[in-house]
């Protein structure tokens, strides 16, 4: 994601190529550059890829409409608007029993929300379901997406990040792989951001928290879990803005054709 | 495009046959089990369903979570109560004791309590908490005798599948299934924090099922019918709620 920026004019300079500590050992840039196919995404990823793009859009659109209902947050147990909240969001509300700076009652749209956000879940875990299992058998985890172990220390982030600071070319190997700080985004989405926000929607449910005490306990109370779960889901929607600004700067429909066909193309043609 | 071959045919016809034959055989189970909540159709009904289903299977005979008296909230929000009738009033103004609970239906003793004779079964106090699907949530101890008392006392009878319950206004009505009916649980409320339950919350009567969100639990109940067939009230929905677009089950 993060390195997908100046890919569209590798050849204006040779130079910093040879010194990218990600080339060395690599396919050198010339050779790589003469192939104009190459296979990027396994059918698994691409189908998973825009399953779970579907079902997050539809769960950010209704979990948005459902904060509307009440758009204050809380921590621990309870809250509710005679409880002191934790953060206020300055939008208007649906309901005429929250207080807000508007003097208008939103239309509730919580019915189909709640339906659609609960229908979009089980497309989302049962799309991550096979993914997780693929990524493990496959080694589709290990070999694109856990860092390199050369990469485990701080020299190879700062190398990158001043990389990104300096505006210089990605090396050729990030045109068919990822580097460090996109393996550790991917990563933190994947095995962090998403499973906790699994997590904390099921710990708002009274019916599974019955079943699972501990799920709820765990996180602080009901209230912390609502939070935490509006934040992981703000945080989310900061990846996906990150996410296609790079895949914009990288070559916005080459990009999001080799993520439907599986098939990237070499720069130079298909813009 | 790779060309199929006669072995891709076989094996996906074979994979095919094999998923319509287990979505099948799942959809036998899930009827025959009861895992197909009433408003299991329409576009939202296979997420109601995997939901509904999954729930049911994990939390059948898991009690909802109670707390400390510690943790009881001191200042608990109450949600809108539409303007009470003149009906209403009369029966206040004599400290409900002219209110009735009918319960009829699928029993073998139709019965009409008031809430006197309801304090004469075995009384229950449990804190928990009630979360409306806004996200708010309070706790509170509620008393009151379980609902599984009065279905006993009135004798329920095999074939029935649902406890419908409808509200002081009629067209306020919801239903639970045997699972959440049964479960010790699900009060038949009287009383909240030491006092009688207050107007606002329900009073004199609110059907508290701790396990699903707060608008499972009815105020001012006044009728109970236990049922085989849930289609024959309403829009056959299994509540009114679907008729507002909210969903039946709200174990969620």
């Amino acid at each position: 994601m993060w390195a997908e920026f100046y890919i569209e004019e590798p050849e204006r300079s040779n130079e910093p190529f040879l010194r990218d500590p990600c080339y060395s050992g690599g396919v050198p840039a010339a050779l790589q550059l003469e192939r104009t196919k190459i296979r990027r995404h396994s059918g698994v990823v691409r189908a998973t890829h825009w399953l779970t793009f579907i079902a997050f859009i539809t769960l950010l659109v209704t979990g948005v409409e459902i904060v509307i209902s009440h758009p204050r947050f809380y921590w621990g147990e309870v809250g509710n608007v005679n409880t002191k909240p934790l953060f206020v969001i300055p939008i208007p509300s649906s309901r005429d029993t929250v207080p807000t700076k508007y003097n208008y009652v939103m239309p509730d749209q919580n019915g189909w929300s709640r339906y659609l956000h609960f229908e979009a879940a089980w497309v989302a875990v049962l799309t991550g379901l096979v993914y997780g299992i693929y990524g493990v058998v496959s080694g589709h985890f290990l070999k694109n997406l856990i860092p390199k172990r050369r990469d485990w220390n701080w020299r190879a982030y700062r190398e990158r990040i001043v990389q990104y600071l300096r505006r210089k070319p990605p090396g050729s190997a990030e045109e068919t792989s990822y580097n460090v700080l996109q393996r550790t985004a991917y990563v933190l989405v994947i095995f962090v951001l998403f499973p906790l926000i699994i997590w904390t929607g099921l710990a708002m449910s009274p019916a599974f928290t019955a079943a699972f005490p501990w799920t709820v306990e765990l996180l602080g109370g009901r209230q912390s879990a609502r939070t935490i779960h509006f934040v992981d889901s703000g945080l989310l929607l900061l990846f996906l803005l990150v996410h296609v600004t790079m895949v914009a700067m990288s070559g916005f429909w080459r990009r999001v054709r080799s993520m439907i066909t599986g098939t990237l193309r070499s720069s130079g043609e298909g813009q | 495009m790779k060309p199929i071959t006669r072995r891709k045919l076989i094996y996906g016809g074979v994979a095919a046959a094999a998923g319509v034959g287990g979505l099948a055989a799942a959809d036998r189970m899930a009827k025959r089990y009861g895992l197909i909540p009433p408003d299991g159709g329409g576009v939202y009904g296979p997420g109601e369903t995997l939901t509904y289903a999954c729930q049911r299977i994990l939390t059948t005979r898991m009690p909802a979570r109670e707390f400390p008296r510690s943790m009881i909230s001191k200042n608990p929000f109450a949600n809108e109560i539409s303007p009470p009738t003149d009906e209403f009033k009369r029966l206040e103004a004599g400290g409900f004791k002219d209110w009735r609970l009918v319960v009829d239906g699928t029993v073998a003793h139709p019965l009409v309590l008031s809430l006197a004779d309801l304090k004469t079964l075995p009384v229950r106090s449990q804190i928990t908490e009630i979360a409306c699907e806004e996200g708010w949530s309070y706790v509170a101890e509620w008393i009151g005798t379980p609902l599984s008392n009065v279905l006993r006392e009135a004798g329920v009878l095999p074939q029935t599948r649902y406890i419908v319950y409808h509200a002081f206004e009629k067209n306020l009505w919801g239903s639970i299934d045997l699972g959440d009916a049964m479960d010790p649980h699900t009060l038949l409320t009287m009383g909240m924090n030491d006092g009688d339950l207050p107007v606002p919350f329900g009073g004199p009567l609110r059907l508290r099922v701790p396990r699903q969100l707060g608008y499972k639990s009815l105020k001012f109940v006044t009728h109970i019918t236990a049922t085989d067939d849930i289609k024959k009230f309403g829009k056959g929905l299994g509540s009114v709620d679907p008729e507002y677009g909210y969903s039946w089950y709200a174990g969620i």
